[in-house]
């Protein structure tokens, strides 16, 4: 069992009237790679300038190891910062970058000069010393700013989406070695995101964040499997909102009407009663095209199809005008995969890979409002 | 086809700036520095045999003083700006955008009015019988007034008040580049306030510095006219000794000579401004 090494406890913290944290408590274990995942203004950088001691915050106390932070300021505590546009400083070289911290702890010179080596030949830059951040490409400077960060061998590594000034493939590369830096040294990781595929391809656990409160703290695979409520399932990847009836309660499953189907479903942990509505949520590559001929399913046509390589995906429109995501595997044997646009499908799923959620009362903010995911 | 059809609008803008450059700078300067190789004659100015007696009468010791003195103030001038204008600059890049452009605008104003006017109206201020003697007079704090006019301070102060702005603006500009970021990852990795300023702010500001020390230093070497006015006949400027060999001792050769040394002064100085600017890397950062 891993040990609380950050434990924040109740945190708010108002900016000129607006409420950014809202009581927020989270722990962060010890070694952990845990990743704040939320839309712009969801209060997660507010949240890391909290830990960084940027920002103080209005109530509650964070706990580093036992050690009361809360009103430490930034150089007195023992974690560094990678920043959004990694901060390198312009008039240093790469190894007076990585050797400021250690320069402000005054450790001896050849402590240092070792010290900075070892961590530029682990982020393979050691040809790099002498130049300036300006002569490095992006995801070298990158590396710098990871470098400078972990020389200091903080406790605790906070990354203000480092990733996102990278270009995609460079991203792709940076996730794998971030990972690799993460298991070689041992250093707890607070990455802050709000690309939902980054945060599930790299983290232990995400924490998805709304307004300023926590919306579900799991692995990747149970916040995307079994997300706490529409808002996560909704921003962590793409989903099918089918209104389902609850028809009859049994033991251990429910019967309810999707679209006039009649289908036996796990029995949610929720509480249900006969008539409930609730949503019943499909992943794409949960829904299956079928043949129209086909009894089980529900009819629609095909309106778009896109092929991805490895997987098939397309658009149906039911005859009840609900637009459902599909994403099947490609399946070059099997003649009947290929639908025509237009061409009449039914739709149906696997038993027992839908996710049920009870109506919500509060209103839905609509998926416009999500920032794009570049 | 475009650049053809806009051949004739280039080469028209090219030869005006060229022609400008060449007759307006060029050939003044080349008039100047053939001027302090010539013979003084107070006939017709300038004559032959050419020799460099221009150059070494800057050596005499009299004029070496009033040089060293000259310089004395405008490095005076320089650093009470730099004191004054690097914590406004700075202040200045921290207020509100709004507030910013009002400030701005405050300290531009007074270019609307003819600096020798200005000057006319400090002189007003510091007379024997001035406003801040009478103001000082009237709260107690003194019993007589002070001798502030024609004094070396009053010309500082002169000097001070009309070349501030100079020394602000690029200071501002420098401050408002400044990351924040930057301040924030010093802090991060341990520096305190000190240090960061030492470190990080100092050495990130001072193509800022160098530009004002620029702008400031050698006009305030040559504002022949602030001594004129405040300072009376002791405290006088390089400015004041090339005017006069010009207009009053009609020495032509020297004057040019002693402007020389300023442009030359001046061309060094932006010379290591550039090098420092290059020190940070063409766009200082990410």
């Amino acid at each position: 069992m891993k040990q609380t090494l950050l434990s924040l406890s109740n945190l708010s913290k108002q900016f000129s009237g607006k409420t950014v944290l809202d009581g927020l408590d989270l722990e962060i274990l010890d070694g952990e790679f845990i990743t704040l995942l939320g839309p712009s203004g969801c209060g997660k950088t507010t949240l890391l300038r909290l830990m960084a001691g940027f920002e103080h915050p209005d109530k509650g106390s964070i706990t580093l190891a036992g050690q009361d932070l809360t009103h430490t300021t930034p150089e007195n505590r023992p974690l560094n910062t990678v920043f959004q546009h990694y901060a390198l400083f312009p008039h240093m070289s790469v190894f007076d970058n990585v050797a400021y911290g250690l320069k402000m702890e005054k450790r001896p010179k050849g402590e240092i000069r070792q010290r900075v080596e070892d961590v530029l030949a682990m982020v393979q830059l050691q040809d790099f010393a002498q130049r300036k951040p300006h002569q490095l490409s992006g995801g070298q400077q990158q590396r710098v700013a990871i470098a400078r960060a972990v020389v200091k061998r903080p406790r605790l590594l906070l990354l203000d989406e480092p990733l996102s000034a990278l270009d995609f493939k460079l991203r792709r590369t940076m996730q794998v070695e971030l990972k690799r830096l993460q298991r070689e040294l041992g250093i707890t990781f607070v990455f802050v995101t709000h690309d939902q595929e980054e945060a599930l391809s790299m983290s232990d656990r995400v924490v998805v964040l709304k307004d300023g409160l926590v919306q579900q703290l799991g692995t990747p695979r149970e916040v995307y499997e079994r997300p706490a409520n529409l808002f996560t399932a909704r921003f962590v990847g793409e989903t099918n909102f089918f209104p389902g009836t609850v028809d009859s309660v049994h033991d251990g499953s429910i019967t309810v009407d999707v679209f006039g189907l009649k289908r036996t479903l796990r029995r949610p942990d929720f509480p249900v009663r006969e008539g409930q509505k609730l949503h019943v949520l499909l992943r794409p590559e949960d829904i299956r095209v079928l043949d129209p001929a086909d009894e089980h399913g529900v009819a629609g046509k095909i309106v778009e199809r896109n092929y991805k390589g490895s997987t098939l995906d397309s658009v149906i429109h039911l005859t009840d005008g609900t637009e459902v995501l599909a994403s099947e595997f490609f399946d070059e044997d099997d003649p009947a995969f290929d639908y025509r646009l237009g061409e009449p499908v039914k739709v149906s799923w696997v038993d027992g890979w839908e996710w049920l959620l009870p109506e919500e009362v509060a209103p839905e903010q609509s998926e416009e409002e999500f920032p794009a995911d570049a | 086809m475009h650049s053809v059809m806009q051949q004739p609008f280039k080469t028209a803008v090219l030869i005006l700036v060229w022609g400008w450059l060449l007759f307006l700078v060029f050939v003044p300067n080349l008039l100047v520095v053939g001027a302090s190789v010539m013979t003084r004659d107070p006939a017709t100015f300038l004559s032959l045999p050419l020799n460099l007696d221009a150059y070494r009468q800057l050596f005499d010791p009299l004029y070496l003083e009033v040089f060293l003195h000259s310089l004395y103030m405008a490095a005076m001038t320089t650093l009470v700006c730099l004191l004054i204008g690097y914590p406004f600059a700075w202040a200045l890049s921290k207020v509100g955008k709004q507030r910013q452009l009002v400030l701005i605008f405050l300290l531009i104003v007074p270019f609307w009015t003819n600096s020798l006017v200005r000057t006319y109206a400090l002189k007003l201020i510091l007379a024997t019988n001035g406003l801040l003697n009478s103001a000082l007079m009237s709260i107690g704090l003194i019993d007589e007034p002070l001798q502030l006019l024609y004094t070396e301070g009053a010309v500082i102060i002169g000097l001070v008040y009309l070349l501030l702005p100079f020394m602000i603006l690029p200071l501002y500009s420098v401050f408002e580049d400044l990351r924040q970021e930057l301040l924030l990852a010093s802090h991060d990795l341990g520096a305190g306030r000190l240090s960061t300023f030492i470190h990080v702010i100092v050495p990130l500001t001072l193509p800022g510095v160098l530009a004002g020390v620029m702008l400031v230093l050698l006009p305030a070497m040559g504002l022949f006219f602030v001594p004129d006015i405040l300072g009376g006949s002791r405290n006088l400027l390089v400015g004041n000794v090339i005017k006069n060999q010009f207009l009053d001792a009609r020495n032509w050769p020297f004057g040019a000579a002693a402007s020389i040394v300023l442009t030359v002064t001046m061309a060094f100085l932006m010379f290591a401004h550039r090098l420092s600017k290059r020190r940070l890397g063409e766009e200082g950062g990410s």
